[in-house]
């Protein structure tokens, strides 16, 4: 029996100053990507959400994205912007089920979802942003800077929650982050974004365990 | 009717320059525009009356055709150079005159055909005056409403990136503001329904009073005219919107604003 594809298979990936990048994604996969800012993080995912043409291929569970339309395409392979936008008045309207929403892991109270999105603040953002993309069931996700407005312990319940949804759901995660505490938290691989290519890095701190 | 000569124009056109006179001494710039504009509007419709003259006398489906094509193509220039962030490339022109086009003209051959039914319909006393009126009004709603859609696309493009990441549709996402641009190319028309006879006196119905028509006759035409702007405006705003919408995405469902101008 031939080995089942990938989950997520990019191809000679390229989008303006990124590229080409070829990369293969497995379910329960990590990755982490860090990089000098401006170095074409969030253009990379970009292009793997499908938000900007680019040249290469992509596959996800050997279909090509071609081939899958491409609003199901962006609800498999989940983006979290590093800024969240919100366009209805109240913050439950952006939920299709208010009731479903596991907001005491992220630390936010139930009312929260009562309140009008302008009294937000921006850790609440953040958090809430994630459990509306969570709330898709991706599987793939792709983490711009997740944590970069959130105090330590909103960043650990957030790698928690992140960790716990990657291991139930069989997703992946690819995860840009700066800090090497984090990823040595929750990576099991390690990017770094030079001239516009992937380079492995280790992970810091962290035994390679087979 | 009082026959004009010239020397009643010239009295009125002395009012004109009074008041660019005075200006002058008030230290306020807009002497020269105003002048220059009197000067064109004497000339642009001596040399229209001139044109319609001639068009009348060989009243021909191809003479008619060829100034309704030319209006049409000034009127699809006007509709772009209104827009800030136009389409790039032939797109910026086409968009808004073939609204124009499907718009106006359809609605025009309609009201000839069906609604006033002159032999020949093309009739130009009937055919070239109600297409002015269509598409100097259609322009209008045309020009509006993409306006404030490519203006809507580049404003919330946060948002509607944000929706597509979600994974919702080209369609889902720019739904909002579409509809709010259909809506303001339509204010306008609704407005003037809404005050016609209370606020404002139609141009066309105190002509037509002036040439010597009963009051009641020149106010059902006018009520005729009325209806086939909005409808027209309605359609070309409907259909220039969709357009616009389908444009600002590509076949994978991705904004792509680098098909708009820099205002």
């Amino acid at each position: 029996m031939s080995k089942a594809p990938p989950l997520l298979q990019i191809n000679r990936l390229r989008r303006l100053m990124i590229g080409p990048v070829s990369l293969s994604v497995d379910e329960g996969d990590c990755l982490c990507i860090s990089g000098a800012s401006g170095s074409g993080k969030s253009l990379l995912l970009r292009a793997i959400a499908d938000l900007d043409a680019h040249e290469g291929q992509m596959m996800l569970q050997g279909v090509p994205s071609v081939a899958i339309e491409p609003a199901t395409w962006r609800t498999r392979i989940g983006l979290l912007p590093p800024e969240s936008s919100w366009w209805l008045p109240l913050v439950k309207n952006h939920f299709p089920d208010s009731a479903a929403v596991p907001l005491e892991q992220l630390g936010l109270s139930d009312d929260i979802l009562e309140q009008p999105v302008a009294r937000l603040s921006s850790g609440e953002r953040q958090r809430l942003a994630l459990l509306r993309l969570l709330a898709n069931q991706p599987q793939v996700l792709l983490l711009d800077e997740p944590t970069a407005n959130l105090d330590p312990e909103n960043t650990r319940r957030v790698e928690t929650v992140i960790t716990e949804y990657r291991r139930a759901h069989k997703a992946a995660v690819i995860w840009v982050s700066h800090d090497v505490g984090q990823v040595a938290r929750v990576a099991n691989r390690h990017y770094e974004v030079s001239q516009g290519g992937l380079q492995p890095r280790d992970i810091e701190g962290q035994q390679w365990l087979s | 009717m009082v026959e004009l000569n010239v020397i009643d124009l010239m009295i009125a056109a002395m009012l004109v320059v009074v008041l660019a006179l005075m200006s002058v001494r008030l230290r306020s710039n807009i002497s020269q525009q105003l002048i220059i504009a009197a000067i064109r509007t004497a000339v642009q419709l001596t040399l229209i009356g001139l044109v319609l003259k001639v068009l009348f006398e060989n009243a021909t489906l191809g003479w008619v055709s060829l100034m309704a094509f030319f209006m049409l193509f000034v009127a699809g220039r006007e509709v772009m150079m209104r827009q800030e962030r136009r389409f790039k490339g032939w797109w910026g022109y086409a968009a808004g005159t073939f609204s124009m086009f499907l718009s106006s003209f359809a609605i025009t051959v309609f009201a000839l055909v069906v609604i006033l039914g002159n032999d020949p319909w093309y009739a130009p006393q009937y055919a070239i005056p109600l297409l002015g009126m269509l598409l100097g009004n259609t322009m209008n709603g045309i020009a509006i409403s993409m306006d404030r859609l490519t203006h809507a696309a580049w404003e919330q493009r946060h948002i509607i990136e944000a929706r597509l990441m979600l994974g919702q549709t080209a369609d889902e996402a720019i739904s909002e503001y579409r509809r709010q641009a259909v809506r303001s190319g339509m204010i306008p028309i609704i407005n003037a329904m809404a005050a016609a006879g209370i606020v404002s006196l139609p141009g066309m119905m105190t002509g037509q009073i002036l040439a010597g028509a009963l009051p009641v006759d020149a106010v059902k035409y006018q009520i005729l005219i009325m209806f086939l702007i909005s409808a027209g405006t309605g359609l070309g705003t409907l259909a220039a919107v969709n357009i616009g919408a389908r444009r600002l995405f590509d076949d994978r469902q991705r904004l792509c604003l680098d098909r708009l101008r820099e205002p």
